[in-house]
């Protein structure tokens, strides 16, 4: 490696071949049309080819590649949830992401920092426990810590937080880590265009053809494709997609923002989340402290960002890092997220024979790419859901069979 | 949306205001059916649209309908409920 980058270094020609082929028509007919090029569905294609051998399939993505809520998270991984179904799921996923630089052979800049939120209060700290023992019980590393081990660990934060939201402990959680999120839309993408799958960017799905309760084909902004399964893999964009098919959900839209601050030198080399204070923060490879926040507070399906979130944020960032009021914010941005009542996403077949669902990721989207696009792959490949995602399905709201995992949502929304 | 008009209060800043969700209608829970009623209880449309919405302005406590737009984020009209509910078909 080193010595195809001296090559490429001295070359005059630096002909890096493009990641998939720029596919501008698409077939007639596919096995599986997914729509939405984000982590999830691209994912879902890779899986489908390498694991199920079913190749003859197409992305359709009616902006570029990454560029939605994959493009737009703070990139936190974790697995650190309430519910021993979530857990799991997110165990599952965490173990991908660990092998994922080497699995798509692209360096996902995956960095492990462990992952400490913050408990301000009495009930806060009970959460954190009873997340602990659940986490414990299925396996996955995660201790209740105390005000001194936090401060060892992060010594440039104000443990009282200007004294009116003293910290009383925390969840610690070793495996917590950050990674490229590019990187994983693109490596997933040219995984799955090498095995055959086509990747259609800047296609616009209208409508889906649905006769007596099977799919038949998509109505695109290039025409109609038709095909027996579809997958929605959409995230905001979802309550669009499930209207094309009369299909009825509890998902509600409502921005979610980030921003970061300008470069400085490492000093955070762990992920901080406060739900009290509605932050998390971590510092990038790049220097730059990626932060976000708790939902906005009504429903919009825009991807505009505000002062107030700035405003809000900032102020208590600086309570916990004091010495931050100086720095300044570079870039602020939002996205769309579809959001369940339980906090858990909405996986699996629906009542619609080959319409599949891969949704309601809220604010927990990101780091479950790699194994939603594995079980999603099953669930298509089989026509049965995937035994991870049995909890997810659609009909657990109609059966009353909520999943619970507010608790661990990673600030209070 | 940085400003919303409360029908008693006048053009008032957002932040004196709290969402209430969608505006809809409670089945008969005496007559409904188990699927009805999990339908109004979990299920929005929730695509993006006009919508009619509860709001709160909290410094007066008044609770009143907001026909906003879910794409755009302008409010068409603010009313209080009973202008509603004098009307014949409500979505």
């Amino acid at each position: 490696m080193p010595y195809k980058l001296l090559k490429f270094g001295l070359g005059r020609e630096f002909n890096e071949s493009r990641y998939f082929e720029d596919v501008q028509t698409p077939k007639k007919t596919y096995d599986v049309v997914i729509i939405g090029g984000g982590g999830h569905g691209l994912a879902a294609a890779y899986y489908l080819a390498k694991e199920h051998g079913i190749t003859n399939v197409a992305v359709l993505e009616k902006g570029y590649i990454g560029g939605g809520n994959t493009g737009r998270n703070t990139t936190i991984v974790r697995s650190n949830y309430l519910t021993p179904e979530g857990v799991e799921f997110y165990d599952a996923s965490v173990k991908l992401f660990e092998g994922l630089s080497e699995e798509l052979d692209l360096n996902m800049f995956y960095s492990t920092r462990g992952h400490y939120t913050l408990a301000h209060t009495e009930s806060s700290m009970r959460t954190m426990r009873w997340r602990a023992e659940v986490n414990k019980h299925v396996g996955v590393d995660s201790t209740v810590v105390g005000r001194e081990e936090i401060a060892k660990a992060c010594p440039q934060i104000d443990i009282d937080c200007s004294g009116h939201a003293p910290i009383k402990g925390a969840l610690y959680h070793n495996p917590g880590s950050v990674a490229r999120h590019d990187a994983v839309a693109w490596g997933y993408a040219r995984g799955a265009a090498r095995l055959g799958v086509d990747i259609i960017q800047m296609t616009e799905v209208h409508d889906i053809d649905v006769r007596n309760g099977n799919v038949h084909g998509v109505q695109t902004s290039k025409g109609y494709i038709s095909t027996g399964k579809v997958l929605s893999a959409v995230a905001g964009f979802t309550p669009r997609i499930t209207n094309m098919v009369d299909i009825q959900t509890p998902i509600t839209i409502h921005p979610l923002q980030a921003c970061v601050t300008e470069p400085m030198k490492p000093w955070l080399d762990t992920i901080i989340v406060s739900g009290s204070l509605h932050v998390y923060v971590s510092q990038s490879s790049r220097g730059e402290l990626v932060m976000g926040s708790s939902l906005d507070p009504y429903e919009l399906h825009s991807t505009r960002s505000s002062f107030d979130f700035v405003e809000g944020l900032t102020s208590h960032i600086v309570d916990m890092f004091p010495f931050l009021s100086n720095v300044k914010v570079v870039r602020q941005w939002a996205g769309m997220a579809d959001l369940t009542p339980d906090f858990a996403p909405i996986m699996g077949k629906t009542e619609i024979d080959g319409f599949y669902l891969d949704a309601g990721w809220g604010t927990w989207g990101f780091k479950a790419t790699p194994i939603s696009g594995k079980t999603m792959a099953a669930t298509i490949a089989n026509d049965k859901a995937h035994e991870l995602i049995h909890s997810f399905r659609l009909s657990r709201f109609e059966d009353y069979e909520l999943t619970g995992e507010k608790g661990a949502a990673s600030v209070g929304h | 949306m940085k400003l919303l008009k409360c029908p008693i209060n006048g053009t008032r800043p957002i932040s004196e205001f709290i969402y209430g969700g969608t505006y809809r209608e409670m089945p008969e829970h005496e007559t409904v059916t188990d699927s009805e009623w999990a339908s109004y209880v979990h299920y929005r449309d929730n695509a993006p649209g006009l919508k009619k919405e509860w709001w709160y302005h909290g410094p007066s406590g008044t609770w009143f309908i907001a026909e906003r737009n879910t794409l755009t984020d302008e409010v068409k009209d603010t009313y209080l409920l009973n202008k509603l509910v004098g009307q014949e078909s409500v979505k």
